[in-house]
Formats: C-alpha cells, structure tokens, sequence
C-alpha cells in the first residue's frame, strides 16, 4: 500500500534540477573525506540519493491517448489501467496452472531483491565495491538452492528417489547447501578490503536481511500453494481488496489521519476496508470452495510427471450446516445457514489482512522515508516497484503459512515416510509396533492375531 | 581467535580526542541542507572511533595488579592472559562435570551475553542509547526468538513431560502461532515507535537487532540440539577450537614469518599448518579419551519418571572400537597390519579440519568487523582478553558445522519425533503408512512372514 504519488510535471523538473546541485555537493565531500567509510555515509544525506526513480515511466502510447487530460486525471487513468492490468494478469496465471505460478513466484522474488539491493548500493554508493554484486546474487542462489532443494525432496519424493544424482543430492543436501554458503562467507572475509571495511559488512548485513525477507516468504507462498491453489489466491486477493477498498473508503469518507507515517491513510478507509474485506472473502471463498482445482492439494503425479490437481476435497471444503446464533437467527430469519468451513476461517485470514497487513505498508512507507526514495523502483507505471505492490503480501503469506500449519493440517504424510526410511530398523520396528496399538485403540485395524511381529 | 592485544602503550590517545570531538558534536546543530535531522547522525555515525569504548579501559582486578606488580607490562600482560586462559578452561572442566542442565544455562548465559555485547556496540555507532524503545524492542525480540526455538527443542526432547501437562500441552500444539504472535507483536511496536527525526537510525538497529539474532541465538540453539545428541559432540568441537586458538599462538610464537592475511597482521602461515596438524593430533587422542565414557557419548535424554536427565543407552556404532586395516603404506612404516580405532576418531579428524581451516574465517569475519567499527574489543568482560564475543566468534561456524554433520553424516530423524508426527496425521494417511511400513519391514525381514 503506498501513498498516492503526484507525478505532476513540476515536481519532476524540481528532481531533475536537484540532481547537480547533488553533484557538487558530492564533490566537495570527495575532498574532506580521510576514510572511505566517511564519504559513502556523508554523501548519503545530501538529498535524494540518486536512485533514478521520479522519471516518468509510461509508454509513449499511453502517453499519446492521455494527452488531452490533466495531469491528475492522466495519473489515475494509467494508475488504473494497471492495476486492472495486472489483475488480469493474476488471473491468466491462475489458469495456467501451479508450474507457471511457482515461476513467477521465483521471478517476483528475484526482482524484489533485486530492487532492494539496488537502494542499498545507491544509499552506500557501493556500487562498485569488489565482489559485492557477485556476493549478493550467489547468497540469493544459495539460498534459493537450500529452499528449493527442500521443497522439492518434500513434494517430489518418489521422483528424487528415481533418479540417482538427484538421491545423492536430496541426501546430503543439507551439508551441500551449508558448504556452498560457507563458500560465499569464505569469498566475503576475503574480499575485505582496507578501506571499506564498514561499507562492505553493511552490505553483508543489507544482503542478509533482504534475504530473509524476501527468499524466506516467498518459498512460504509457495508451500501454501501447494496446500491448495485457495490458499494462494484467497490471501493474495484479500490484501489487494483490502488496498483498493481502503483507497476507496478514504477517497469517499475520509476525514480522520490514521498514522502520521503515512498521512493519507485514514480511519475511515481502514474500518472500511476491514468490513468490505471480509464480506470479499466469504463471498471469493464461497465461489472457490466449490471447484476441485482450487481446492486439492497440488501433487506430482509420477507416471504422467506433471502436477494433477485431483482430490476428494477435504472436509474444510464441503458445505455444513451451522445453526446462527439466535441473534443473528431474529434478524435474518434464517435458523440454519450453509457455509463452507473454509468461509469462517477466511474470515480470519481477512482479519488479519485489513489489521496487520497494513503494518507491513507502514513498515515499507517508514523504511522508504528513512532512506528518501519514493518507490523502490519504477517498474510499473503509476504504482512504482515490484517491492510497492507487494510490501503487504509479506505479512500475510507468513502468516497463512503459521495458520495452515497450526490449524488446518498436519505435518505431510510423505516427508513422514521419508523420515521413517531414514530410521535404524529397530527404531522402525519401534515405531511400526507403536503405531500399530495406536491404529488398533482408534479401532482402524482388526486386532490382527499375532502372525505380523 | 583474536590478535594479541597490546595493553602496554598502545594507541588510546586517538580515541580520547575523538570522542571528545563528538561529545562537542551533539551539541552543534543539524547539518544545513538536511531538513530531517538525520544527516546529523550519520555524519556522527562516520566519525573514525566509537567513544568512550569500555573495551580499552583496563579491567584486571586489584588482586592480580598487586601480584604482578613488579613485572614490565608486557609481561603482565602475558600473566593475566595466561592466568585467565587457565580459569576459563577450568570452569569449562566444572560445568562438564555439573552436567546437561548446567551446560544449557552456561550456553544461554553465554548467548545473552553475546547478544549485550553486539547490540552496544550497535547503540555507539549510532548513538542510538536513546532511541525511544528500541532497548526494549531488543531485548523483547531475544525473547522471542529463544521463546521459539526453546519451545522447538522441549516439545521434541520432553515429549512425555509435555503431553501430561495440560498448559504445556497446548502451548506445544500452537507454538508456532503463539510465537508469531509475539513476534507480530515486537514487528507492529516498532512500526508504531518510528519517530520522524530518527527514521534511518531505527531501521538501522532493527536491522542490526535481526542480524545479530541470527547468528547468536540460532548458532546458541544448534550448539545445544549437538549437546542432546551427546555430550561429546559438544565438548569435542569446542575444545578443538580452543585448542587451534592455543596451537596456533605457540607455533606462531616460535616460528612464525610468513603473515597469512592482510586483515590480521599477526597470523602466520607457519601458525596456520602447524596449528592444524596439532589440532587434528589433539582431537583425535582426545575422542580416543572421551569415547569410552557413557556419560560422554550417550544421547542426552529426559526421563519422564525421575523427572531428570538421563545418559545411559547401549554405545552406538561409532563408539565402538572397530579394527582398521592400515593402506600398505602406512604399514610398511609403522609395521602394524590392523589398528583399533573409535569411527569417531575418523570423524574427529574432519571436525579438527575444519576447525583449523574454516574456524580462522569466523576469526577474521569479528576482526574485519572490529576494524570496520574501529573497536579494540567487543567488551571488556574478561580481563586480558576482551569480550564473551571474542572468546566465542570461532565457535559460532562450528557449531553450526557439527549441526550440519550430524544431521548429513551421524544420525537419522529423531524417533520420538517421527512417532509424534505420525500421529497428529489423519487415519486414512496413517494407515496408508501403515501399510508402507509393513511391506517394508516384511522385505527386510525384520518381520515374520504374514500367513
């Protein structure tokens, strides 16, 4: 969620003129400076840093059609026109199914850490430091690699099994990711060179905690994703609605300032949101809840070796009856209502977009005051980076992941089987002879007489 | 590792001037051309030293002065080192002795203390002392992240002493949402505790804060998974670290001329070799020892009944004396066909290499740091030898390492572990596995062919 950005013409000239006078400022730090530390940091407060992100970005051809308008008016015109561009673009990958949404996950990420990379080499004027571009890109493969090999062992199991490279790799793959990281952090101590010391441990730091922003969240989406296609787009859906919402309560009724961090969020837009969000969920969750596609837990199917989405949906997604409260019961006149479980619980995922997602846009607003950019990028006209559109998403893919696991489902039975394998014998017999009585009590298994150990 | 310090002369004067240029420096107003306020604090920021460090004052006690009174200072030096090396490695003894229980309160001590030390030398570098809340935002985040994996580690070790109390056996089942919450909690008080002037400084030490954690709290927790493994698996890393620190020093002292690295001027290369093939001797008469106690190698286990902890099992495979054929050519030196050997002595072999070969780069990654932050020391809590954190900063990859080995090469999944997570599984998904297991088993004969 970001503020409204003015693209009017006169701020753009004010950006531009600032920029030599940003030069000569630059230049006469050159001179005082003893210590190369000092100069990257003094240069930092000179202005806006030179973070290439006021120009105006939009294609000739939006710009030809918009011509005629004000400049206002032409900024919601193309604001708008992407942000339904890129809604639709949501629902085209939908349909393309989970293979090209764990792409774009993976690309979206990329960029993100991309763009945040970008602001801490302006913000350090460490562009040029040695190594450093490399360093950051290898520890996001790294990463990337112990992440994705996880995954992959996890869902992929009988394929991994399969092949005899991939085994190996699955097996020890722990230790190749730590040797590989290792790698990187041998590289980094060796590169240290005498008069960027602090520079380059700032950018150490800077890499790592993008990194556990960005890579840790963006393989979390990916395992709700695999939970289910509902727990991807349900999510994701709600904190859009919720921005859009907000905007609109605001625009219409706002009156009260919410946060003086960000001065153009108010209370109004935030109560609105919060109702409107809800009633979105429960309605997107009804309509979602009833096709096999969006419900299955995405699986690997080893003959066909493609994703099959196929299932008897689980119970969380079959409609119940719950009886209303007798409150509820006098003023609708309804005694029994028919919801899919899922439907309550999306009141909850939508609760938790409208109330703490917004921190997250607090968080990314805050952090983009501190370091006096506007956007983190310009990729997107009109809305800025990739990192502006998604700065709330963060929050929310962590937390339907913490939800997932704590409420709705148990560990996964195929990384259990895997862990059982990898058992000594006798601690399998341990466990085949616990599980055994366990299954026997609960009344799943005859009690077999004796010829099974 | 850290390089000698020279507490006889020295150069603490730069540091005395400095600071007084700074403490005038608060006083001056905001740089012109910066409308926030912030430039002022990073130019304070870049200034060259961190005022008024602890870390240079001289710490030793009374007693030790008066002892070595008559001595040069460079000998003193010497003593008080020495002195307190010895100390330290005693108190090490006493707590192996103490047990699991006292071994995870010393790592925890140690870890807090870490923690202190590197979020201080954050407030000096940015003169963040006062920052609104952020002392607490700190030392509220420790508590939750070792809040989390505490409550990883007791409900996979206490299994049983869990699931009979109630309370606990709810705070297990939701753990990790119970520590989101309180970490959402932490994360939502500090976008609230943004204050205008201070915006940059604040993600500054927020950022600080979770870099710290990371490397503190987790490698702390992996230090204490390796310690339930077995209490060797602990002692023996450690003391190889400490003993390639000592190792190095002595074959550096006497031999040393060639300089290793630029960032620390005193490493030679001949310390470097001679440290590693001391080191890899060290370990491996040292695992000899260790392996033969069952106290030492057990996995550390909690009994339910007693309500303490118990190290007793049957030694597994890789305690268990095995004898070796020599390759030809050790044999035609040493005329011995077959050698008895613990495996775990040939284990100790890779954990001594690494040690001697990687655990310098933990080294010189505290000494790049102390430069980059122009400090002496991390703190100056043991006399002679800085702080916790330069006691400790070789330690961290380690331990990691030996998580890592252990987890690849040693041991598979932990049993109690796998059970627990097959039954929090649905019926049909158990008996599915049930039946998986059963062939299993029947193919492996470790069950009797069904009728």
């Amino acid at each position: 969620m970001s503020e409204l950005r003015h693209r009017v013409a006169k701020e753009t000239e004010s950006t531009l003129q600032q920029q030599p006078s940003e030069d000569k400022t630059s230049d006469s730090e050159l001179k005082a400076e003893k210590d190369g530390v000092s100069d990257s940091e003094s240069k930092v407060d000179s202005g806006i840093p030179e973070v290439p992100v006021s120009a105006d970005d939009t294609p000739e051809v939006l710009n030809k059609a918009l011509s005629g308008l004000s400049s206002r008016w032409k900024n919601w015109w193309v604001r708008g026109l992407f942000t339904l561009a890129m809604i639709t673009f949501f629902f085209f990958i939908i349909y393309l199914g989970p293979m090209v949404l764990m792409m774009i996950v993976l690309c979206v990420q990329i960029k993100c850490f991309h763009e945040i990379i970008m602001i801490g080499y302006s913000v350090y004027h460490s562009y040029d430091l040695p190594w450093f571009r490399t360093l950051s890109w290898y520890f996001l493969l790294c990463v990337n690699y112990f992440f994705y090999g996880e995954t992959v062992t996890d869902y992929f199991f009988t394929l991994v099994q399969r092949e005899e490279p991939l085994r190996i790799l699955s097996k020890y793959h722990r230790f190749i990711s730590f040797a590989l990281y290792l790698t990187g952090f041998c590289m980094f101590v060796l590169s240290l060179v005498k008069k960027h010391y602090r520079l380059q441990f700032y950018m150490f730091g800077w890499t790592h905690v993008t990194l556990l922003i960005v890579v840790t969240q963006s393989h979390l989406i990916i395992h709700n994703l695999f939970e289910g296609m509902i727990w991807f787009i349900v999510p994701i859906s709600c904190v859009i609605c919720n921005d859009i919402m907000a905007y609109m309560f605001g625009f219409f009724f706002g009156r009260t300032p919410l946060i003086k961090l960000s001065p153009k969020k108010t209370w109004e837009g935030f109560i609105g949101g919060f109702f409107a969000t809800i009633v979105f969920g429960i309605v997107l969750s009804y309509f979602m809840s009833g096709y096999r596609y969006f419900v299955c837990p995405v699986e690997f199917n080893n003959d066909s070796n493609s994703f099959q989405v196929d299932c008897q949906p689980p119970e969380l997604f079959q409609l119940q009856e719950y009886t209303l409260p007798s409150v509820l019961e006098s003023v609708t006149g309804w005694t029994t209502v028919h919801l899919y479980p899922f439907q309550i619980h999306s009141v909850a995922l939508s609760s938790f977009a409208s109330i703490m997602g917004p921190f997250g846009g607090f968080f990314a607003s805050g952090f983009k005051r501190a370091f006096k950019i506007k956007d983190f990028a310009n990729t997107i006209p009109g809305h800025g980076g990739i990192m502006d559109r998604f700065d709330c998403q963060y929050l929310m893919a962590t937390f339907v992941n913490v939800y997932i696991a704590s409420f709705i489902r148990g560990p996964n039975p195929s990384k259990v089987i895997q862990q059982l394998l990898a058992l000594r014998p006798d601690q399998q017999l341990h466990i085949f002879n616990s599980l055994k009585a366990h299954l026997v009590e609960k009344g799943l298994l005859p009690a077999l007489e004796g010829a099974a150990a | 590792m850290t390089e000698l310090r020279r507490r006889g002369g020295g150069d603490p004067d730069s540091t005395d001037n400095i600071s007084d240029r700074e403490a005038g420096g608060d006083d001056r107003p905001d740089l012109p051309g910066d409308a926030e306020g912030e430039g002022d604090v990073d130019s304070k920021a870049d200034t060259p030293d961190v005022p008024l460090s602890t870390a240079d004052t001289d710490n030793t006690p009374e007693c030790l002065n008066k002892a070595l009174e008559g001595l040069p200072p460079r000998w003193k030096n010497y003593w008080i080192r020495g002195v307190l090396s010895l100390a330290m490695i005693s108190g090490f003894f006493l707590i192996i002795y103490m047990g699991p229980i006292a071994l995870i309160f010393v790592v925890m001590c140690v870890q807090i203390k870490c923690f202190q030390e590197i979020i201080t030398i954050g407030y000096r570098v940015y003169h963040s002392y006062h920052l609104p809340w952020f002392r607490t935002l700190s030392w509220y985040f420790l508590v939750c992240v070792n809040y989390f994996f505490y409550g990883e580690t007791v409900a996979d070790y206490f299994g049983a002493l869990v699931q009979r109390e109630e309370p606990l056996k709810f705070l297990a089942r939701y753990h990790r949402f119970i520590s989101f919450a309180l970490y959402l909690a932490g994360f939502c008080m500090f976008v609230l505790s943004l204050v205008k002037k201070h915006y940059r400084l604040q993600f500054y030490m927020f950022a600080w804060t979770h870099v710290t954690l990371l490397i503190v709290v987790t490698q702390s927790h992996l230090v204490i998974q390796n310690l339930f493994e077995g209490m060797i698996w602990f002692i023996v890393p450690i003391s190889i670290v400490i003993c390639n620190d000592i190792m190095a020093y002595l074959f550096g002292f006497f031999f040393g001329r060639t300089p290793l690295i630029k960032l620390s001027p005193k490493k030679t290369w001949e310390g470097f070799i001679g440290g590693y093939f001391g080191t890899v001797v060290f370990g491996f008469i040292l695992a000899f020892l260790l392996s033969q106690f069952q106290h030492f190698v057990c996995p550390v286990e909690f009994n339910s009944e007693t309500n303490s902890f118990a190290v007793e099992c049957e030694p597994s495979d890789i305690f268990v004396v095995q004898e070796y054929t020599l390759p030809a050519v050790l044999q035609n030196t040493l005329r011995w066909k077959t050698v008895n050997l613990y495996p775990f002595q040939i284990h100790s072999i890779f954990l001594s290499s690494f040690a001697s070969l990687i655990g310098p780069f933990g080294g010189f990654f505290a000494s790049g740091f102390k430069r980059a932050f122009k400090i002496k020391d991390f703190a100056n809590t043991i006399p002679g030898h800085g702080g916790i954190m330069d006691r400790f900063d070789c330690q961290y990859l380690m331990a990691t390492f030996v998580h890592v080995y252990i987890t690849s090469f040693i041991r598979g999944p932990n049993p109690s572990k796998v059970l627990q997570q097959l039954l929090k599984l649905q019926p049909e998904q158990q008996l599915n596995i049930f039946h998986s297991l059963h062939a299993h088993l029947r193919d492996r004969g470790m069950l009797a062919p069904e009728a």
